[in-house]
């Protein structure tokens, strides 16, 4: 095995009793690399990513982190690693500052180290004036970026990240961007699992897209949105069986909604002003594909949970 | 034993954060033991001791208040390490998510429930050397033999810690343990021998007194006081340390099963 593998999957496979939660995957990440993991409520990211942080003991298969094998050296690779879990799990009983310090104990990171760390931590993540306040007198946003300082406190080799953003208002998720991108600059890899494509595309260099338990695709952004999509997406919002039968004579990709149709294509100038002027004026547009695109696709548009 | 071989030094980290908090508020902490002993004396001292004076216990008349110290400080060395381990654990793990948290570290499961077991542990050597020395305020206890009660004070401990962790290794709400309490604590207060001797009660109830661990620690405290020692303070002492090793790999084990699917 190459060991620039800080990850390495190999059928690894997660039962709940019967439930298969996580259904024989393969993946691995590189040494410094961004991995993110997309999927639906319910797809089994946060089991993948609790595996890898040695929280559940895999049914079946190979994983190892760091070259080590979850079985055996939990305590080792936990060390390592920075874990932000999906629930916020502060400690109430304690303030800002000592949240840090008391967990910067668990790894044995002796005081004035700590001391010094947890300051620049505080600052780094935007809480310095916040170091004596309570876990619930601070803000969701606050408290998330806290649970980022927290699992940086041991100066891990690689980060697992659990839906960071997930609930937080747009100021408060471009802050939690700029310190993860800072932390890819210094050569901090991570595990990233997200419902937020834009999150994906700006954090992550490769991207794996889960459901039902299974990868279903992996690979770059672009790789995915030129593999399933295209360049283009014409939109039109005032459907008829005409435009319909117009497009399916074109021979293009195309998907239809409640009240929209997508079309999918490469080809965009000319073949969106033919749409436009024959069928629908202001009411169809063109734009680029997205990775949103991609991911409806792939995993279907009706709700889960 | 695996449960055995994976608990650390580390389990000290999860003790400290207990302590950390603690601390926090130590003026409460630190007061309240002292209250609670002084109540029972005072209640005890003032009201039952006028109309009970003198109880016979192992071929020694013992004066009320004296009879009954070395059972209130074991009720007291219960309470405090049960509902530490109970309530108090149970709140850490599944209300606020302190066992997740620490999980996120080099800790397994056998550290963290090692050191919640230690800290209910610590809660009733406090509690314990508190009444200790409210007890001596009265001149109840007589040195240096009953410096013995410090170290039995942390084998109670050990051995309720370890009964609480059970209950809250498979207890769904935290309203649940109303049923251990009512059930099992509040019977084993009234009948381990604390208030009466236990050979007065007729012969099944004797028998019933027998499955409570308090009516064998109350037995070694008791024998302690009066510093009087015969073989049941022998047998007490060996069941109860039995008792703790069972118990304390059976609710490590109980707990990680909990926790980890
Ligand atoms: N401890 C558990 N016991 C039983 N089922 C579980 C447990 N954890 C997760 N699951 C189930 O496994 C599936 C995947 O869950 P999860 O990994 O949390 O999904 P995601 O993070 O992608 O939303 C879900 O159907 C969930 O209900
Ligand atoms: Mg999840």
């Amino acid at each position: 095995m190459d060991n620039n593998f800080v990850i390495y999957a190999e059928n690894l496979t997660k039962k709940f009793n019967d439930f298969v939660a996580v259904d024989s995957i393969n993946f691995f990440v590189k040494k410094g690399e961004s991995l993110g993991i997309l999927g639906p409520n319910g797809a089994g990211k946060t089991t993948t990513v609790r595996m890898i942080s040695c929280f559940l003991p895999p049914t079946a298969g190979i994983l190892k982190v760091f070259d080590l094998s979850v079985y055996r050296f939990p305590r080792q690779i936990k060390s390592r690693l920075g874990i932000c879990q999906q629930e916020d799990n502060l400690d109430p009983d304690l303030n800002v500052y000592q949240n840090l310090f008391v967990y910067s104990r668990y790894f044995d990171i002796k005081r004035s180290v700590a001391e010094k760390r947890i300051d620049y931590l505080l600052k780094f993540v935007g809480l310095s004036n916040k170091k004596t306040s309570y876990i619930r007198e601070i803000s969701g946003g606050m408290k998330r970026r806290l649970m980022i300082a927290r699992s940086l406190v041991n100066e891990p080799d690689f980060l697992i990240l659990d839906e960071p953003t997930t609930g937080l208002d747009p100021q408060a998720r471009n802050q939690v961007w700029d310190s993860l991108i800072e932390l890819k600059k210094k050569g901090t890899g991570f595990v990233l699992t997200t419902h937020y494509m834009d999150e994906a595309e700006k954090l992550c260099e490769r991207l794996i897209i889960m459901d039902q338990a299974k990868i279903i695709v992996e690979g770059t952004p672009d790789y995915l949105i030129n593999k399933y999509i295209g360049k283009y997406v014409i939109e039109i919002s005032n459907i008829s069986s005409e435009i319909e039968n117009f497009i399916k004579s074109k021979n293009v990709n195309f998907e239809k909604t409640s009240s929209r149709m997508l079309i999918f294509t490469d080809k965009s100038e000319s073949f969106f002003s033919e749409i436009k002027e024959k069928f629908c004026g202001s009411l169809c547009s063109l734009r680029l594909a997205t990775l949103e695109d991609v991911f409806l696709k792939l995993t279907g548009r009706e709700l889960r949970d | 034993m695996e449960i055995i071989k994976n608990i650390s030094w580390r389990s000290i980290k999860v003790w400290q954060r207990n302590w950390s908090v603690y601390i926090e508020t130590w003026l409460v902490n630190f007061v309240m033991p002292f209250f609670e002993p002084l109540l029972y004396l005072l209640a005890f001292g003032l009201g039952l001791g006028k109309l009970v004076k003198e109880v016979p216990y192992n071929g020694v008349l013992m004066p009320y208040l004296s009879f009954i110290t070395p059972g209130l400080i074991g009720t007291i060395v219960m309470n405090y390490s049960f509902y530490e381990t109970t309530y108090a654990s149970f709140v850490r793990m599944y209300h606020q998510k302190t066992f997740d948290a620490i999980l996120s570290t080099p800790l397994l499961i056998e550290d963290i429930i090692t050191g919640e077991l230690l800290w209910g542990t610590t809660k009733s050597i406090i509690a314990g050397t508190s009444m200790m020395i409210v007890a001596s305020f009265f001149h109840l206890l007589v040195y240096p033999i009953a410096l013995w009660l410090i170290p039995l004070s942390a084998l109670g401990g050990m051995v309720f810690s370890t009964i609480g962790m059970l209950f809250t290794s498979f207890i769904k709400t935290i309203e649940q343990f109303n049923f251990p309490v009512f059930l099992f604590m509040t019977p084993m207060f009234l009948f381990s021998g604390v208030f009466f001797p236990i050979s007065v009660l007729p012969f099944w109830a004797q028998k019933i007194a027998y499955i409570f661990p308090l009516t064998y620690l109350v037995i070694i405290m008791r024998d302690i006081q009066i510093n009087k020692f015969n073989l049941a303070f022998l047998y007490s002492l060996i069941i109860l340390i039995i008792l703790t090793i069972i118990l304390f790999i059976l609710s490590i084990g109980l707990m990680k099963k909990r926790l980890i699917k």
